[in-house]
């Protein structure tokens, strides 16, 4: 994709299992929905060790879910089409 | 090809070698035993299942499966104890023992209807959940072999390994499979020894019969005592690499802790528990899909993508476990 600023082509890195596009001209950053409280958690994790953060009183529906799970949490519906009779389905 | 390793004990790989016209002799001996009467019938008999590792057919009520050709008998009529002894809970097989057809072992069940692979919005995961939560709570009515849910996913891994090592997508896979522990890998006895769970939880492992009120697992195949968040894995695992939607996931979980499931605790972050068999299940099912790309000559297709970017990510970030 290219930056919405300058226009010059960004490149997806990985941060601790968050993918994020930093552009290669003015070195701006992209996050998509849900990657900015994926690194907000990573963070609380490395500041915090002992014990895991308690829940939100309102968990429901940002369920937990793990650091290395996909990063665009909005997009299941466009892959359970295809991919509901197949992977839900088998061993 | 390149050789596997294999541990102690460790089952060969498949393929083993293909047991000859075992449809047509299944579906001949499902007719003759299928009605009491002895009159010729006109009822089709349809092909459920042909699978290298089970046959299932169909005829009128009554489904005969022929299981892998690894099978033990001993362990096999053991769980169908189990399915006999959790009625509400298992499908109850119609005889209590296997026969054995073309050296193949055969069980008989009732038909049921299963979950419709075409109507997402129609699975039952509160019910699914619920038989799952009462299988963790029931003791072991008899003594059953380890539950085979790792045995499965290191097959899975073997079979990646000899059929495309190097694929591009082999090399995250097999990283995130090494990074396990080693119960995981079924290169050690699991930490739960007393469980009993389904093993293989799908959703194609949900039916309605017309003599119950509800949904029943079946299939008891990888049924044995061992690790029950296994059971939850599979979801846990489509939910994080975005297959299930997290309103599915969450029901499915509240359904399962309402029910008092032992696998996760009653509440808060259910990832310590579930993180190594989401991972296990995540790699497993990967592992399969490239194997089948490779076999079918064609690339992976976005939702198995998304399962080999899940294990890449996950050497960035390490296991969880719970603080026992």
């Amino acid at each position: 994709m290219q930056c919405p600023k300058c226009h010059a082509p960004m490149h997806t890195y990985n941060r601790n299992g968050v993918q994020i596009e930093q552009c290669s001209g003015c070195r701006g950053i992209f996050l998509d929905y849900g990657e900015l409280e994926s690194l907000t958690r990573l963070e609380a994790q490395w500041s915090q060790p002992a014990p895991p953060v308690p829940p939100a009183p309102q968990a429901y529906p940002a369920a937990p879910a793990p650091a290395w799970g996909a990063p665009h949490g909005g997009h299941h519906g466009h892959h359970r089409q295809k991919g509901f009779g197949r992977m839900l389905f088998s061993s | 090809m390149t050789p596997t390793p294999a541990g102690p004990g460790r089952t060969p790989p498949y393929p083993h070698p293909v047991t000859p016209d075992l449809l047509p002799a299944l579906t001949a001996h499902l007719k003759a035993t299928a009605h009491t009467s002895d009159r010729t019938c006109h009822c089709p008999t349809t092909t459920l299942a042909a699978r290298e590792d089970a046959t299932v057919v169909r005829h009128a009520g009554t489904v005969a499966k022929a299981h892998a050709p690894d099978a033990d008998p001993t362990e096999l009529t053991r769980r169908l104890t189990v399915a006999t002894r959790l009625p509400g809970t298992l499908l109850a097989p119609l005889t209590p023992a296997p026969t054995e057809l073309r050296g193949r072992l055969v069980t008989h069940w009732p038909y049921g209807t299963p979950v419709d692979p075409d109507d997402p919005d129609a699975a039952p995961w509160e019910a699914a959940a619920t038989l799952l939560a009462h299988m963790h709570r029931t003791p072991a009515p008899t003594a059953v072999p380890p539950m085979r849910g790792p045995a499965k996913a290191a097959r899975a891994i073997e079979l990646l390994r000899a059929a495309a090592p190097h694929h591009p997508a082999a090399t995250p896979v097999l990283d995130a499979w090494s990074a396990l522990p080693s119960w995981a890998r079924d290169e050690a006895p699991m930490p739960d020894a007393t469980t009993l769970c389904h093993g293989d939880f799908h959703l194609g492992q949900l039916i309605r019969h017309p003599e119950h009120d509800g949904w029943l697992l079946i299939d008891v195949d990888d049924l044995g005592t061992g690790v029950p968040e296994w059971d939850l894995a599979r979801p846990a695992a489509w939910y994080a690499c975005g297959l299930l939607a997290p309103d599915e996931w969450h029901r499915f979980l509240t359904a399962y802790r309402a029910a008092g499931g032992t696998a996760v605790t009653p509440d808060g972050d259910p990832w310590t528990a579930l993180d190594v068999p989401a991972r296990a299940l995540t790699a497993q099912t990967a592992a399969r899909s490239v194997t089948k790309a490779v076999a079918a000559g064609r690339p992976l297709d976005e939702v198995e993508r998304s399962l080999v970017d899940a294990c890449a990510r996950m050497g960035s970030v390490s296991l969880s476990s719970p603080a026992s």
